[in-house]
């Protein structure tokens, strides 16, 4: 296996203990600290798992305890994108425009069975895209139907994880991975 | 010199414009897109663009045995996914002529009203929003809880359930079961009076909705639009009176009308809705008969030969199931008559001269679930 094939959170934070030029890494830290820490995810939700996300925004789950302050209606002013539900045919040129419409650095988290992997829609249909990594890169993928607020709180948290591992001349990829 | 040619020019008042509203926009709910027609600010006229979350669930029914369509009625309309339940429920046991015992009746009565507050207490939060009110939101959510709650102690999820099976349910209630509704009743009694005070006595949000998006009885019954929407205008269309099944012939509560059918109509058909459904839990929930909580079911379930119907009434109207058998274990084909379809179709008719700020208003008080219409 080839260094750039290990993905798991675990490992990364591994090799980036291994150190770096001491002016890089201290900004580096800055910046992922401010970006972890202020993820705005844009209002988008296709199904049922929408309803959940919801929950995860409101009262009890309360999802700007982690930074993900705000829901935004323009992809232009979004960090993350959640995609909640099934994405058919006629729905993925329509997610991959946003996701294109969305300013760097950006997150996806594909949230419930039919975004990770067409899920209960998998069989038997002509119409669904059987995981929505086919058509946008995902970072973390939160499996369930639908998941709990709980598991979505987890999936955002692995992804600041992932966030921190960022470097600023090499973003979207981990340290010492050269 | 070059001589300046006069076109003519059609002034930007009288030009008709288009615009998409969707299919990522937060107030139509999910991916429906809008094709608005507009002449300024007034909407001229509407054009719904169905299929962003097509998922073929009546195709994949074919495909299907009974009990396994439980699982995908559940996620059409998911905010009343007990009652989607019900009407396959309902359906098999018409069919094969079982008797279900009392107390998955007295159960699954309780279970779609508390499942109908749950649904108006989000739509409450998502019409609060559309007005510009995020209080509703909080508000909303977090007494919307105290349901899921409930239905995660009995019935192990939150959201998608399927907990009724043909011949009864998946599994006996918790025994905190009646303790807990009866505590939840008290509670919301209370709240949804603060549900009152934030949006139903606002003055902007009256402002905002009377006499706006105004449906007459008449179209009303011609569209075909059902549930708190229909019943806004006049319309009396609730299936558990005209077409009693579970145990809605024997509880007493109002089939409450309207008269305006303006968008403020419908908004407090839903406010009393919540507080009927509560009158019928409360008066069954002390009530609930020892006994199975499944009928004796053959394995395999084969429907004979022909066809059936069956209607309840979903939170948002009438839903109707229509199976097509051959007499094998799964069916020949399957309809689904959603209510938010219908409910959609109108919306053309009624938002004709409004603002286009109306629009959002009036499309959040037919309350559609964008799966339900698209399946």
């Amino acid at each position: 296996m080839k260094e750039a094939d290990f993905r798991d959170n675990e490992t990364l934070e591994l090799f980036r203990k291994q150190g770096g030029n001491i002016l890089v890494t201290t900004l580096d830290a800055v910046m992922d600290w401010g970006r972890s820490n202020s993820i705005w995810p844009l209002t988008f939700a296709t199904s049922c798992c929408g309803i959940e996300m919801m929950a995860t925004g409101a009262a009890r789950h309360d999802f700007s305890r982690f930074g993900i302050e705000v829901y935004r209606a323009s992809p232009r002013q979004a960090d993350m994108i959640v995609v909640a539900g099934t994405i058919v045919n006629k729905m993925a040129p329509v997610l991959k425009r946003l996701y294109d419409q969305m300013s760097d650095p950006k997150y996806v988290i594909a949230m419930g069975a039919c975004a990770v992997s067409g899920g209960p829609f998998f069989y038997n249909t002509y119409h669904v895209i059987r995981g929505v990594d086919h058509v946008i890169p995902v970072d973390v993928y939160v499996p369930g139907c639908p998941p709990r607020p709980e598991a979505l709180l987890y999936g955002v948290m692995q992804l600041q994880r992932k966030i921190k591992l960022e470097s600023l001349t090499d973003p979207r990829k981990t340290q010492n991975l050269k | 010199m070059k001589e300046v040619v006069n076109l003519p020019v059609k002034k930007i008042e009288e030009e008709e414009y288009h615009i998409n509203m969707g299919p990522q926009h937060p107030s139509t709910h999910g991916v429906l897109r809008l094709v608005v027609s507009l002449q300024g600010e007034i909407v001229k006229s509407l054009k719904p663009h169905c299929g962003y979350i097509h998922r073929g669930i009546e195709k994949m029914c074919e495909k299907d045995t009974y009990p396994q369509i439980i699982h995908l009625t559940d996620r059409m309309d998911y905010l009343s996914a007990h009652i989607n339940n019900h009407a396959v429920c309902l359906l098999v046991e018409k069919a094969l002529e079982v008797d279900v015992p009392e107390r998955v009746i007295y159960i699954r009565t309780i279970v779609d009203e508390l499942n109908r507050i749950a649904s108006h207490q989000l739509w409450w939060c998502s019409f609060g929003m559309d007005m510009g009110g995020l209080t509703c939101f909080f508000y909303g959510l977090r007494d919307r809880e105290k349901i899921l709650d409930i239905f995660e102690e009995s019935f192990g999820s939150r959201l998608l359930h399927s907990y009724y099976t043909p011949g009864g349910l998946m599994m006996d209630i918790h025994p905190n079961f009646q303790k807990e509704v009866k505590n939840f009743i008290q509670y919301f009694r209370k709240k949804i009076k603060d549900y009152d005070d934030i949006l139903t006595g606002n003055i902007i949000m009256q402002e905002r909705t009377k006499g706006i998006g105004v449906l007459s009885r008449e179209d009303a019954i011609s569209y075909g639009v059902t549930g708190p929407s229909g019943r806004a205008s006049g319309f009396s269309c609730d299936v558990r009176k005209r077409h009693p099944y579970a145990l809605y012939d024997k509880v007493d509560f109002r089939e409450i009308l309207g008269t305006e059918g303006d968008t403020f109509t419908r908004y407090m058909m839903r406010m009393h809705e919540m507080r009927e459904s509560m009158k019928i839990i409360e008066q069954l929930i002390d009530n609930i008969p020892a006994g199975d909580y499944s009928a004796k079911m053959k394995a395999v379930i084969k429907l004979p030969a022909g066809e059936y119907y069956q209607r309840v009434e979903a939170a948002r109207g009438e839903l109707g199931v229509y199976v097509v058998s051959d007499g094998s274990k799964t069916p020949y084909r399957m309809k689904f008559r959603s209510p938010n379809f219908s409910n959609l179709s109108v919306l053309d008719h009624i938002s004709r001269g409004v603002k286009i700020a109306d629009l959002v208003a009036i499309g959040g008080s037919l309350d559609y679930v964008i799966p339900d219409i698209d399946r």
